[in-house]
């Protein structure tokens, strides 16, 4: 499967990777973890659409490749543009977010591409953040994907300024210098349920934030 | 020109000399096994960067006028997302912000392009000065709008205007040097960036009293001294690249390294007040552009309006 990833894709991520690098100069900080061939899900904050570009324009080539955006289905299926850019160019994986009206579980599809040996990009907070607050709640999906596959690394990622480049509802990118700090892997505990894991992993990613660093150091 | 052959000479060989010294001082320290100290690996990848600085700048200079306004146009946007990122902005500020990168810097470079002189010096300072407030204030968002407004200002001061003024010498009409403005960029360049290197190098070397220590460390009396004296000497005999005698030119050396230590200066104050060390990591050894060009945005306008004043 992903040794037929078509030229035009592949063209795409690196045209995408070159231009992230000419707007923000971005640059990963392997704090926590070094760069590596292991299955991973790096899951990280959101607030723009650049985050997923700007986190996969981080990983090694050959990583950067298998690895593929978690996205909201009800959002780029929307119209035939962005389905195409979804899911011919950009290779997301698409999940159905409204459990009500949803046809497929959103865990068998995501499970079915770490199956397929996909690394994964999540945003385990569901949606963009628009707050004032640096994080929001997490969703389950991290603590179903944790179950399910203790093999994956969990790697939480947090991602510098890009809000600010492109923020939702812009179209032009701002250039700014970004950042995408990789923390330790966190792995599942076995007495560990939901809530406790969920609150672990967002401090995890709470806590390489420079700014969450600063706050506290001032007290 | 054989002014430019000379020039061209002398910096491969200063350069080659202070590759041949940083191998030989690293062979030195590490020939028992030892680990390369900080100090050193610093002053390599220092070296290095400026191989390709000055190889950007000679490509540039081929190209003549053209390649000098886009250099600096380049040299203007790295400084400013530098900048930027280390500011307060909020949502409202997107149009303001990309209008800095897209529409300030492209049309203060073009109006040097056509060399409109009048418009180039006052389109920063009136236009945009109360341009981008007034576009703030439409945007509805009051938070903070004094800070916001004036980080903006001097962002596009220091990294757009001031900047501007390195390849503004070229549009100088100076009597008896016409087509030789390339020569006197080259010459402030050289003067402040070699004054740069030596108040490192006599600061490394006999740095004792800090001149601002709550400001940065590595800024000393003796380096400050030693450097401003040396780079002066460096520019008077570097008269022949200027409209200058050998006297003038040292003095133009002197003033423009002094500015460029002030520049310097107040670029550790604001990187001090937000908690950083360096404005970014494009070149590597120096840290970001702004960590190289702080000193030229403060020497470049002073240069550029006292040879205006006393040369045109």
């Amino acid at each position: 499967m992903i040794e037929n990833k078509p030229i035009l894709r592949r063209a795409a991520a690196m045209v995408l990777a070159g231009v992230a690098r000419a707007i923000t100069g971005v640059r990963p900080i392997w704090q926590g973890c070094a760069p590596s061939r292991r299955q991973r899900i790096y899951f990280a904050n959101h607030a723009s659409h650049g985050d997923f570009i700007l986190l996969s324009t981080c990983l090694l080539p050959e990583e950067r490749e298998r690895t593929r955006a978690v996205a909201g289905a009800d959002y780029w299926r929307k119209n035939r543009i962005r389905h195409v850019l979804a899911r011919d160019l950009l290779n997301t994986v698409l999940v159905e977010r409204n459990w009500v009206q949803r046809e497929q579980d959103p865990m068998v599809i995501m499970l079915d591409a770490l199956e397929d040996g996909h690394s994964l990009i999540i945003f385990p907070e569901g949606t963009r953040n628009m707050t004032d607050e640096p994080l929001l709640r997490f969703r389950s999906g991290l603590y179903n994907l944790a179950f399910a596959r203790p093999d994956v690394e969990l790697v939480p990622c947090w991602i510098e300024n890009m809000s600010r480049v492109l923020p939702k509802g812009a179209f032009l990118p701002v250039p700014l210098l970004c950042r995408v700090i990789f923390g330790a892997p966190v792995e599942l505990t076995p007495a560990e349920d939901r809530h406790a894991f969920l609150d672990r992993a967002r401090q995890a990613l709470l806590e390489l934030n420079p700014e969450y660093q600063r706050s506290l150091n001032h007290g | 020109m054989a002014e430019t052959i000379w020039l061209f000479l002398g910096l491969l060989g200063t350069l080659t000399t202070a590759s041949a010294v940083a191998t030989a001082l690293s062979w030195k320290s590490t020939r028992k096994g030892d680990v390369l100290p900080s100090t050193l690996a610093n002053l390599n990848s220092r070296i290095k960067a400026w191989w390709i600085m000055i190889a950007t700048i000679s490509i540039a200079f081929l190209f003549g006028k053209g390649g000098v306004i886009l250099l600096f146009a380049f040299v203007s946007f790295a400084a400013l997302r530098e900048y930027v990122t280390l500011t307060h902005t909020r949502r409202g500020d997107h149009w303001i912000l990309l209008g800095m990168f897209l529409v300030i810097i492209p049309v203060q470079y073009y109006l040097l392009w056509i060399e409109w002189y009048g418009m180039f010096s006052i389109f920063v300072p009136v236009y945009c000065f109360l341009a981008m407030p007034a576009l703030t204030a439409i945007s509805g968002d009051t938070e903070r709008f004094l800070e916001r407004v004036s980080e903006q200002q001097w962002g596009i001061m220091l990294s757009v205007y001031c900047l501007s003024h390195v390849p503004a010498l070229l549009t100088l009409p100076i009597p008896g040097f016409e087509g030789k403005g390339l020569l006197l960029i080259a010459f402030l360049i050289a003067t402040v960036q070699g004054s740069d290197v030596l108040q490192y190098v006599f600061g490394k070397l006999f740095g004792r009293n800090k001149v601002a220590p709550k400001i940065s460390p590595s800024k000393t009396w003796e380096g400050l001294i030693g450097g401003v004296i040396s780079a002066s000497l460096l520019g008077a005999a570097l008269y022949w690249l200027t409209p200058f005698t050998p006297a003038q030119a040292g003095l133009m050396a002197a003033l423009a390294c002094i500015m460029g230590f002030f520049g310097g200066l107040v670029a550790s104050a604001i990187k001090r007040d937000r908690g950083v060390k360096d404005w970014g990591h494009m070149i590597e050894g120096h840290g970001g552009m702004l960590d190289r060009a702080d000193s030229l945005v403060f020497a470049a306008p002073i240069f550029f309006h006292i040879v205006r004043y006393f040369w045109t």
